[in-house]
């Protein structure tokens, strides 16, 4: 924390720190391979044509690629984020019936912050206020499935085309499977607790909270999400680029779209058979898709395998098991896991 | 003063209470009582949705994150 605790207080100081930072940045990320290129090549005198050498420069070129990103998405929607709090958004829900109130849910999951910690208290957040519980699962399911990290490493790597596409696929499914469970009458699978909820829920409920944050106190959150963030997915990142490495340099071009190509209908529920009990995160997973891309895959395959992994994990489940009974713990992943499984076969259709 | 601390026992609500222990000893205040609240109908009750909450006197004071213990220590003077 020495880093926040040493901002300069005034507007001007920290729009200067932000100015050369930014600058820095830019310049790192322009320089990263060249950088590798003279290290390995130049200095230490590897040789490029070697696999071993093209892999270990592929892995310390994409690892500091990946995290110079990660740090400027991490920082910039964690303070994009400092504006939007999750009891704004109850108020917005509140009320709204269904099909608006989950397409609202879907946009406001992937806007507002909110940490799988807290799905519980959320929940009972918004149940108790009167948001129906089909928007309020529109809006847990897309918090998750449309990472904000995972939208700037597809950009970055495959373009704005297919981050959009997996932007609109992902609300989609938090859309639609909110509103078919919430169809399915599951109150009766909601722990009795959270129905029972007489919050006296105002429009400033959790008011006290200050809104009304300074931008040295902006900056700060940030910096500490670009801490906590990195902090939890490094050793994610790090198995993920090795992966990849791993297959850039040794697996045969072309390998996977023999057995995972277009053509094989069992590629998609592999992708996501794997992707839904795989505890990564969406740093750990893009260069691993990156590399299968690379051989072959096809990208709806990619893409469902990517949403799985980041759509439902373990620990979130285990914690909503305090408010959700059994059954719709299941219905809740299977109809999630259903979803990302069309989207897949319906994108390597388009896609091809 | 009561100060409560707010959260199931994740990182960031242990996080908070070691913040709050830190800005006790460099206010010096010495009347508060720091409880911790993991239940989360309780939790629920006080109409944070993220976790970790702070609430002093029985007021919120922040929700959905960790202040450093320099602006808890503030806040804790201010809510004298």
């Amino acid at each position: 924390m020495t880093i926040v605790e040493r901002l300069p207080e005034t507007k001007r100081g920290i729009g200067l720190v932000g100015v050369v930072a930014v600058a820095a940045w830019f310049g790192a990320y322009a320089l990263n391979e060249r950088m590798w290129d003279w290290l390995l090549f130049d200095r230490v005198g590897l040789d490029s044509e070697t696999r071993p050498a093209s892999a270990l420069h592929f892995f310390l070129y994409d690892t500091t690629k990946i995290a110079l990103l990660l740090t400027g998405i991490i920082f910039v929607v964690g303070v994009l984020r400092t504006f939007i709090t999750i009891e704004r958004t109850r108020a917005l829900l509140g009320g709204k019936r269904e099909g608006v109130g989950n397409v609202m849910a879907a946009g406001l999951g992937v806007a507002t912050p909110f940490c799988s910690c807290s799905a519980v208290p959320a929940f009972i957040g918004f149940v108790g206020a009167g948001v129906p519980i089909g928007v309020t699962l529109s809006f847990l399911i897309a918090s998750p499935l449309v990472n904000e990290i995972a939208i700037g490493l597809l950009w970055t790597t495959f373009g704005w085309n297919i981050a959009l596409l997996y932007v609109a696929a992902g609300l989609t499914i938090a859309i639609v499977a909110g509103w078919v469970l919430g169809r399915m009458g599951v109150e009766r699978w909601v722990e009795p607790f959270v129905l029972k909820q007489n919050l006296l829920v105002t429009a400033n409920a959790g008011a006290g909270v200050d809104n009304h944050m300074s931008p040295q106190l902006r900056v700060r959150i940030g910096l500490q999400e670009v801490r906590e963030i990195l902090g939890k997915v490094w050793p994610y990142l790090l198995i993920g680029v090795g992966l990849g490495a791993v297959i850039h340099g040794w697996v045969p071009s072309d390998f996977f779209a023999a057995h995972a190509g277009p053509d094989n209908p069992l590629g998609v529920l592999v992708a996501v058979g794997l992707g839904v009990p795989l505890y990564s995160n969406a740093a750990g997973a893009l260069p691993l898709i990156e590399a299968l891309a690379d051989k072959g895959v096809p990208m709806g395959t990619l893409l469902a395998f990517m949403m799985s992994v980041v759509a439902l994990s373990l620990p979130e489940m285990v914690l909503l098991k305090r408010v959700l009974k059994l059954p719709l713990l299941g219905a809740f992943a299977g109809v999630v896991a259903v979803g990302i499984i069309a989207v897949g076969y319906l994108f390597n259709a388009i896609l091809t | 003063m009561n100060i409560k601390v707010l959260g199931s026992g994740c990182a960031n609500c242990v996080r908070l209470e070691a913040n709050v222990k830190e800005a006790l000893a460099a206010t010096g205040i010495t009347d508060a009582t720091v409880e911790k609240i993991t239940d989360y109908a309780e939790i629920a009750a006080y109409g944070i949705m993220s976790t970790p909450g702070l609430v002093v006197n029985e007021h919120v004071l922040v929700s959905g994150r960790v202040p450093a213990a320099d602006e808890v220590a503030t806040l804790l003077v201010a809510a004298r």
